[in-house]
């Protein structure tokens, strides 16, 4: 039988979530033996590829990249996990929400404050930057999300239990103490 | 004292009259989640998560507000229940501003503690878009009503607890919030004597101590029960004497 192909992938987070992954220490040599992975910011693959079995989405909706990319991965994944609370609902990355327009928000923090460098923004039309959405979104909102890892970030023995369950082919089954927001 | 036996959850129980359903769970056990009761304060009825299932009732009805009865058949954790309880948490969640690994109250707030317990892993509404602004004014304490779950204790603590009666409900729909006084912002409410009950009692962040960051609140809500049950046995020695 091939190995349960894996994939993680970084949306709008802090990267706290692959953080807390990487905490897992010596079982991700079990894991890495147990399956394949196929897709993950610390791996370097340019495109999500196809048929993949079991997929980690740290992060939030923000941008226009954020959006293609889950669509994408959705299209290509048996399993959705919102990994962590900016998948699950939004957390810090959607504090920009209530102060309105984006736009106005990073011309703000990165043009107009004081300590701004260079006093202009790059140009969301030419590709270099993704567009923000207007509002910042959680994974469900968008995709059907099949399990939910809530944490922020989800501790490492949270990530396990849940992975584990996911390849043994089970819905994850956290403890009330694993599943606390925060 | 007048006694009544009933069942909670197949639990055979006996209960004084005058007891509510909440009191008469503990005893037998039983953990009923509910949010604006706290022991010591009066009773609201007001957030509706302790509704407890009775045999021949056809509606559920809130623990804390419905009394022990004689031969009471009372379920407490049905499927009914827990998907009412959910939907509950998840609508409270929606109605603010809940981001809770940037909350004082991380860590020591009941509506987090409430969503692990009963499996609220995510939130299926969308939060309003606008924040609504909190009030610093006070010296000592902020109020952020993005936070707030409308339970009303402060309110309760406030007036029955030390009897300043500062704290008052105003606004409509997602815009309801507290008002301190004649709705003059906290720090200038005359009545307020900066007791800090209201602080203790509210199970959320919603009311917090200034200089105190994410996750660094402290759990002090027995604070008002144990002034009050203090206060009840005192009462209860001069009428001995
Ligand atoms: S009040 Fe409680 S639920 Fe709301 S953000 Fe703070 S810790 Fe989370
Ligand atoms: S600090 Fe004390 S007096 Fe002031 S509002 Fe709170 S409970 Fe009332
Ligand atoms: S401030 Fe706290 S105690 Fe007062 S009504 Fe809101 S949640 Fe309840
Ligand atoms: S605890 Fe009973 S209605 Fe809130």
């Amino acid at each position: 039988m091939s190995k349960p192909r894996v994939a993680t992938v970084w949306l709008a987070g802090c990267s706290g979530c692959h953080m807390s992954f990487l905490d897992l220490d010596e079982w991700l040599i079990d894991l890495a033996q147990a399956v394949d992975l196929v897709y993950s910011p610390i791996a370097d693959v340019k495109d999500f590829p196809d048929d993949v079995d079991v997929t980690l989405v740290e992060g939030a909706v923000a941008n226009a990249d954020n959006l293609e990319l889950l669509l994408q991965l959705r299209e290509r994944s048996k399993i959705v996990v919102a990994f962590g609370d900016c998948a699950v609902h939004g957390n810090v990355s959607a504090m920009r929400n209530p102060l309105g327009d984006p736009g106005e928000l990073v011309a703000e923090a990165y043009r107009d404050a004081v300590t701004s460098l260079h006093g202009h923004l790059p140009d969301p039309e030419n590709g270099i930057v993704p567009a923000l959405l207007p509002r910042v979104m959680p994974a469900h909102e968008v995709v059907r999300v099949d399990a939910y890892l809530p944490g922020c970030p989800p501790s490492a023995d949270r990530i396990r239990t849940a992975v584990e369950a996911l390849l043994a082919g089970t819905s994850p089954e956290l403890a009330p103490s694993q599943r606390r927001f925060g | 004292m007048a006694g009544v036996n009933l069942k909670i959850d197949g639990v055979e129980i006996e209960a004084p009259v005058g007891e509510n359903l909440m009191q008469a769970a503990t005893r037998a056990g039983v953990r009923v989640p509910g949010l604006c009761q706290l022991d010591g304060l009066s009773v609201v009825g007001a957030c509706r998560l302790c509704m407890v299932e009775i045999a021949g009732t056809p509606r559920p009805r809130p623990a804390c507000a419905t009394p022990v009865g004689e031969s009471m058949d009372v379920h407490t954790d049905t499927p009914r229940l827990r998907e009412h309880r959910r939907v509950l948490l998840e609508m409270l969640f929606a109605e603010g501003q809940h981001i809770c690994a940037a909350c004082v109250a991380s860590g020591a707030c009941e509506l987090q503690n409430l969503a692990a317990e009963l499996g609220v892993d995510h939130v299926n509404f969308t939060p309003p878009p606008t924040r609504l602004e909190m009030d610093l004014s006070h010296p000592r304490f902020g109020y952020d009503p993005s936070r707030c779950v409308l339970c009303t204790r402060c309110v309760r603590a406030c007036a029955e607890v030390e009897g300043a009666f500062t704290w008052g409900v105003a606004g409509r729909g997602r815009e309801t919030h507290l008002v301190a006084d004649l709705g003059v912002p906290w720090g200038e409410a005359e009545s307020c004597t900066s007791c800090g009950k209201c602080v203790s009692a509210c199970p959320v962040g919603a009311l917090f101590e200034k200089g105190t960051s994410v996750g660094e609140r402290r759990v002090t809500r027995a604070l008002v029960s144990t002034l009050t049950a203090r206060r009840d046995r005192e009462s209860h020695r001069e009428v001995l004497k």
